[in-house]
C-alpha cells in the first residue's frame, strides 16, 4: 500500500501554548485510521492544519498528500485536492433543504443560475451512496441528527473527497445511527477512499479501523497497525493518559437507604404538537444512595423524561405523580424543582448549563443565589469564598474563578456545571450524559465525584448513550423504548445485549 | 511601575473609556479656548445630557437582558404631553401629575414587557410599534401644539439648582458640602472594602497605588463640587442622576435579581434551568423601562417648560449609543450602568463641544455616528486580538 498522506515535524505554537510538538502522521491509501487522544491532546489543531484553517506559515513542518508537498493557504486549496473535514458540530443549515445544503458553496449552475432538477438529481444520487432514501427537498431542521450526519458526509461525497476527516462523528448519534455510519466508512474503504476518524468511542474504533496514531499533549506517542500489534482497549488508553488506567469506573461500596424518588405513571405530551404522547406512563424509583441509570436509543424520549421532571421544563399536559421520601409532592417549576433538592445538569452544557460569558464563580453560584445572599442583596466575599471551595473541591482546572467559562476545557465546563448543581445541595440528581465530549481523564474525575455524591446517601439518575458507562457504574439500570419504561435490570444481571434487547422492545408489541 | 501597568491592561476596557472622554473633553478644552469647562458650561452639560442618562441607564438593563427598545423617545414625548395635559388643562398639582405620569410610564413599560416576555414578540417589533403608537397618542392629547407653560415649581426638577443655605456669596456653600460629605463616604467604602479584601484573602493592590488612587477620586470629586459651586451650585437633576447611578450600579452588581438580569441575558435556556423565572425578569425590565422613560419625559418637558409633540424625538437612538459605547453587548449578558453614563457623557461632550464652535447640526450628526462605529469597532478588534 501506498502512503496517501504524510504529515512531518508539525510544530504548531499559539500564545503561550504549543499545541503541536514535531507531529508526524502516515496514512496508508484506502485505510480507516484513527487519531485519538485526551481533549487539548492536539487532534484536532493537526486536523485544521491538514485542512488550511491554519494556513502554511502559521506552523512548521511538511504536509506530503499523494506524494505532493502541499501549502495549504485556506480550506478551498485542501478541498480541491480531495481533502474534506467533517467538523464535531454539523455546519448544515437546518431551514435550506438537504440538496442546498449539500450543493452550498458548490452549486450546480449556468451562469449564476441553479439548475434545480440537476442539483436534485444529483442529491438523490449522492443520498443513495450514503444509503439515506429521502426526499433531498426535505428540510435539514426535520430530519435526524443521524440523517443529519449522513448528508454531512454525502455533501463530503459531491466534493470527490480522497481523503475523508471525521471529528467524533458518532457523539451525537445512538448505536445504530453510529453503526450505520461506521459500516458506511468501511464500504467507502474498499472503494478506495481514505478515512481519517477522531472519536472518544474506542471499542467503536477497534472494530473498523486499520490503525490508531495517539497523541498526547502535542506530541506523537506511537502509530499502532490493528493487525500486526494486538492492540487492546488497554493498551490505548495506557498511551492516551500516559499510565494504566484499571478502573475508568472507579469502585464503590455504599450503603442503599430508602426511596427518595419515586414517579408514577408519567405522561409527556409534545410541545409541538400537542397529539404526539412522548412519554407514556412512566413509573421508576431512585433510593438514597443508589444510582439508577436509563438506557434508551436516540429518540426514546430520555431527556425528555428527565426535564419533564424537572419542573416540567419540557413538555405540556404533564400528568403524574411525584413522591419525595414518601411524601406526594407537587413541582409545576424549577425553582420548585430546585427547593424539593433537585438537580439536573443538562446533556447540552454549552446551551442550557453555562453562560459562556461568564465567570466560574458566577455561573457556580447562579442556581443558588440565596446561599450568599440576604434579603436579594449578595454577600460577594462569601461568594467567592464559596466559589473558591468549590473549585478546590471539583478540582476544576482554571487559572482564577473569574476566568470565562468560555476558555475552560469541556471537561473543566463539566466540572463547573457538576460544582453548580452540588452547590444547591440537591438529594436528587439527574445527570443527563455527564461525559459526553470530554477526555478519559476528566471522565474518571467525574465518575469518582458521582460516587462520592451517592455515598453521601444522594439518589443520582443518569442517562447516558454509552451502555458501558452506565453497566460500569449503576446500581440499577431502567430501559427506555418509544417513551416507555421497557425493562428494570440489576447491575449483577446486566450486560450490553440485554440492555440493547429491552431498549428496542417495541411498546405495541 | 509594573503594577501600575498590570492593573492598567486588566482594566482596559473600562479605563479605555474613560480616557476616551478626558482626551475628548481636552480637545474641546483647547478648540473652545477654555469655554468647555467653564462653570457655567459644565452645569449646562449636565443639564442637557440629562434626560439622556436616564434613559441610558435603562436602556442598559434592556440591552443587558438581551433586548431592545426603540420606543423611550415617544414615551418619553407622550409623559411629557399628558404631564402638560394634567397640570395645565386638568390643574392638577405638580406632586400628583408628576406621580401619576410614572405610573402611566410603568403601565407602558408593562404592556411593552407583555408582548415581549409572555407573547413572544420580539422587541424590537414591540417596540417599534410602540414608538408609532406612542407618537402618535402624544399629537393626540397636544392635539398637534404645543401646551406651555407649565405651573410654577414644575420647572424646578429639571432647571433650578439646590437652594443655597448658608449664603455664601459667590459660592454654594451646600454644594462643597455635599461634595465633602462624598468625598467622607467614597473613603470610608474603601477601606472597608480593603479590610474585607484582606480578610478574604484578594489579590490587593499594593498599599502606595491604593493611596494614589484614594487622592486622585477625592480630587476629582472635590474640584467637580468647587465648579459646580463656583456658578449656581448643584442642579437638582444632577443630584437624581447621582441617587440613580449609584441605586442602579448597586443593584445590577450586588442583589440577586441584578444577577438575573444578566444570567437572562447570557443564556437564557441555562438561566431558566436554574430556577430564573426568565419571563417575569423580561417583564420587569421593560416596567422599569417604561419608568425611566417617563421621568426622562418629564426631565425635559421641565426643562423646555413645554411639552411639544416632537420632544424626545430619536432619544431611543442617543440612549443606545451610549449603552453600546459604555460597552454593553446588543448580544445579551454585557454591560455596566458606569459605562452606559459614560458614554451618554461621551455623546454629550462632543454634542456641546461642536455647538459651542458653531459647527451645524448636519455634521453633527455625522461626526457622531463615525464616533460610534469607531468604539464599537475598537472593542471588537480588541477582543479578536486577544483570541
Amino acid at each position: 500500500m501506498a502512503t496517501i498522506l504524510s504529515m512531518k515535524n508539525i510544530t504548531k505554537t499559539f500564545p503561550g501554548v504549543k499545541a503541536l510538538d514535531n507531529v508526524n502522521l502516515e496514512v496508508e491509501q484506502g485505510e480507516i485510521h484513527a487519531l485519538v487522544g485526551e481533549n487539548g491532546a492536539g487532534k484536532s489543531t493537526l486536523m485544521k492544519v491538514l485542512s488550511g484553517v491554519h494556513p502554511s506559515n502559521s506552523y512548521s513542518g511538511d504536509i506530503f498528500f499523494q506524494g505532493q508537498k502541499c501549502e495549504f493557504k485556506n480550506i478551498n486549496e485542501s478541498e480541491e485536492l480531495g481533502i474534506v473535514i467533517i467538523h464535531q458540530e454539523l455546519a448544515l443549515i437546518p431551514e435550506l433543504s438537504i440538496a442546498e445544503n449539500v450543493f452550498l458553496g458548490n452549486e450546480q449552475s449556468t451562469k449564476g443560475v441553479i439548475n434545480w432538477p440537476e442539483t436534485i438529481e444529483k442529491t438523490r444520487a449522492l443520498l443513495d451512496k450514503v444509503g439515506l432514501a429521502i426526499n433531498p427537498q426535505t428540510l435539514i431542521k426535520h430530519i435526524g441528527v443521524g440523517k443529519q450526519q449522513l448528508v454531512e458526509i454525502a455533501k463530503a461525497l459531491s466534493k470527490e473527497v480522497k481523503l475523508l476527516i471525521l471529528d467524533e462523528p458518532t457523539a451525537a448519534l445512538n448505536e445504530e445511527d453510529s453503526e450505520n455510519l461506521l459500516n458506511l466508512l468501511v464500504e467507502f474503504k474498499n472503494q478506495g477512499i481514505t478515512s481519517i476518524l477522531i472519536s472518544h468511542k474506542l471499542n467503536e474504533l477497534m472494530a473498523v479501523v486499520d490503525s490508531i496514531t495517539i497523541l498526547r499533549d502535542g506530541k506523537t506517542i506511537e502509530t499502532l497497525s490493528m493487525e500486526k500489534d494486538g492492540v487492546t482497549e488497554q493498551r490505548i488508553i495506557k498511551g492516551m493518559v500516559g499510565r494504566d488506567m484499571d478502573d475508568l469506573y472507579p469502585e464503590r461500596i455504599s450503603p442503599i437507604g430508602d426511596t427518595v424518588l419515586e414517579i408514577q405513571e408519567w405522561n409527556v405530551y409534545s410541545p409541538e404538537n400537542p397529539q404526539h404522547q412522548i412519554i407514556h406512563n412512566a413509573s421508576f424509583s431512585i433510593k438514597k444512595g443508589e444510582i439508577v441509570g436509563i438506557a434508551g436509543l436516540m429518540g426514546a424520549g430520555r431527556t425528555e423524561l428527565a426535564m419533564s421532571i424537572f419542573g416540567k421544563s419540557y413538555g405540556r399536559n404533564i400528568s403524574g405523580r411525584i413522591f419525595k421520601n414518601g411524601q406526594e409532592i407537587k413541582i409545576d417549576n424549577v425553582n420548585q424543582a430546585i427547593e424539593q433538592g433537585m438537580a439536573y445538569v443538562s446533556e447540552d452544557r454549552k446551551k442550557y448549563g453555562l453562560i459562556l460569558n461568564d465567570s466560574v464563580r458566577e455561573n457556580l453560584t447562579l442556581a443558588n443565589l440565596n446561599k450568599i445572599s440576604n434579603h436579594w442583596i449578595l454577600h460577594k466575599h462569601e461568594e467567592v469564598e464559596q466559589a473558591e471551595s468549590l473549585k478546590a473541591s471539583m478540582n476544576i482546572k482554571t487559572p482564577t474563578i473569574e476566568q470565562k467559562t468560555v476558555n475552560l476545557s469541556g471537561g473543566n465546563q463539566q466540572k463547573v456545571v457538576l460544582g453548580k448543581w452540588i452547590f444547591t445541595d440537591p438529594d436528587v440528581l439527574i445527570l443527563d450524559e455527564p461525559t459526553r465530549g470530554i477526555d478519559v481523564g476528566a471522565k474518571n474525575e467525574i465518575y469518582k465525584k458521582i460516587n462520592d455524591l451517592a455515598s453521601e446517601g444522594k439518589g443520582i439518575l443518569m442517562i447516558s448513550s454509552e451502555l458501558p458507562e452506565l453497566l460500569g457504574m449503576c446500581d440499577r439500570i431502567y430501559t427506555l423504548a418509544e417513551g416507555a419504561i421497557s425493562g428494570e435490570v440489576n447491575r449483577k444481571d446486566a450486560d450490553q445485549e440485554k440492555l440493547m434487547t429491552y431498549m428496542t422492545r417495541s411498546r405495541r408489541s | 511601575m509594573g503594577e501600575v501597568k498590570e492593573v492598567f491592561s486588566q482594566n482596559i476596557r473600562r479605563f479605555g473609556m474613560v480616557i476616551a472622554l478626558i482626551g475628548i473633553a481636552i480637545l474641546f478644552q483647547i478648540l473652545t479656548d477654555g469655554i468647555l469647562l467653564t462653570p457655567l458650561n459644565i452645569t449646562n452639560i449636565v443639564m442637557q445630557n440629562s434626560y439622556i442618562i436616564v434613559l441610558a441607564i435603562g436602556m442598559t438593563l434592556i440591552i443587558i437582558t438581551g433586548e431592545i427598545d426603540l420606543s423611550v423617545g415617544s414615551v418619553a414625548a407622550f409623559i411629557g404631553a399628558i404631564s402638560a395635559y394634567f397640570m395645565i388643562n386638568l390643574d392638577m398639582s405638580v406632586t400628583v401629575a408628576v406621580i401619576l405620569s410614572l405610573v402611566v410610564g410603568a403601565l407602558i413599560g408593562a404592556w411593552q414587557g407583555f408582548w415581549v416576555a409572555f407573547v413572544n414578540v420580539p422587541a424590537f417589533i414591540v417596540t417599534l410599534a410602540g414608538m408609532l403608537i406612542f407618537r402618535g397618542l402624544t399629537l393626540i392629547v397636544l392635539g398637534g401644539r404645543t401646551l406651555s407653560p407649565f405651573p410654577e415649581g414644575f420647572s424646578t426638577i429639571s432647571s433650578d439648582f439646590l437652594p443655597d443655605l448658608f449664603g455664601g456669596g459667590n459660592l454654594h456653600i451646600l454644594t462643597l458640602l455635599l461634595g465633602g460629605l462624598a468625598v467622607v463616604v467614597y473613603l470610608f467604602n474603601e477601606v472597608k472594602l480593603r479590610r474585607d479584601y484582606i480578610k478574604y484573602n484578594y489579590n490587593i493592590i499594593s498599599f502606595p497605588l491604593f493611596l494614589g488612587k484614594l487622592i486622585a477620586i477625592s480630587i476629582i470629586i472635590l474640584i467637580f463640587s468647587y465648579v459646580l459651586a463656583l456658578y449656581a451650585g448643584m442642579p437638582n437633576v444632577l443630584l437624581i442622576l447621582l441617587l440613580l447611578i449609584i441605586g442602579y450600579s448597586y443593584y445590577m452588581n450586588n442583589t440577586t435579581t441584578g444577577r438575573h438580569i444578566y444570567a437572562v441575558g447570557g443564556n437564557t435556556h441555562a438561566a431558566q434551568l436554574s430556577g430564573i423565572k426568565t419571563k417575569k425578569v423580561t417583564f420587569w425590565v421593560f416596567v422599569n423601562m417604561g419608568v425611566l422613560s417617563a421621568l426622562a419625559g418629564l426631565i425635559f418637558a421641565g426643562r423646555l417648560n413645554a411639552a411639544t409633540p416632537q420632544a424626545g424625538n430619536l432619544f431611543e437612538l442617543d440612549a443606545i449609543a451610549a449603552a453600546v459605547i459604555g460597552g454593553a453587548s446588543l448580544a445579551g449578558g454585557v454591560g455596566t450602568v458606569i459605562g452606559a453614563v459614560i458614554g451618554a457623557l461621551i455623546m454629550g461632550v462632543l454634542n456641546n463641544g461642536m455647538s459651542i464652535l458653531g459647527i451645524g447640526i448636519d455634521w453633527q450628526q455625522a461626526i457622531k455616528g463615525l464616533v460610534l462605529l469607531a468604539a464599537v469597532a475598537l472593542d471588537m478588534i480588541s477582543k479578536n486580538k486577544s483570541k
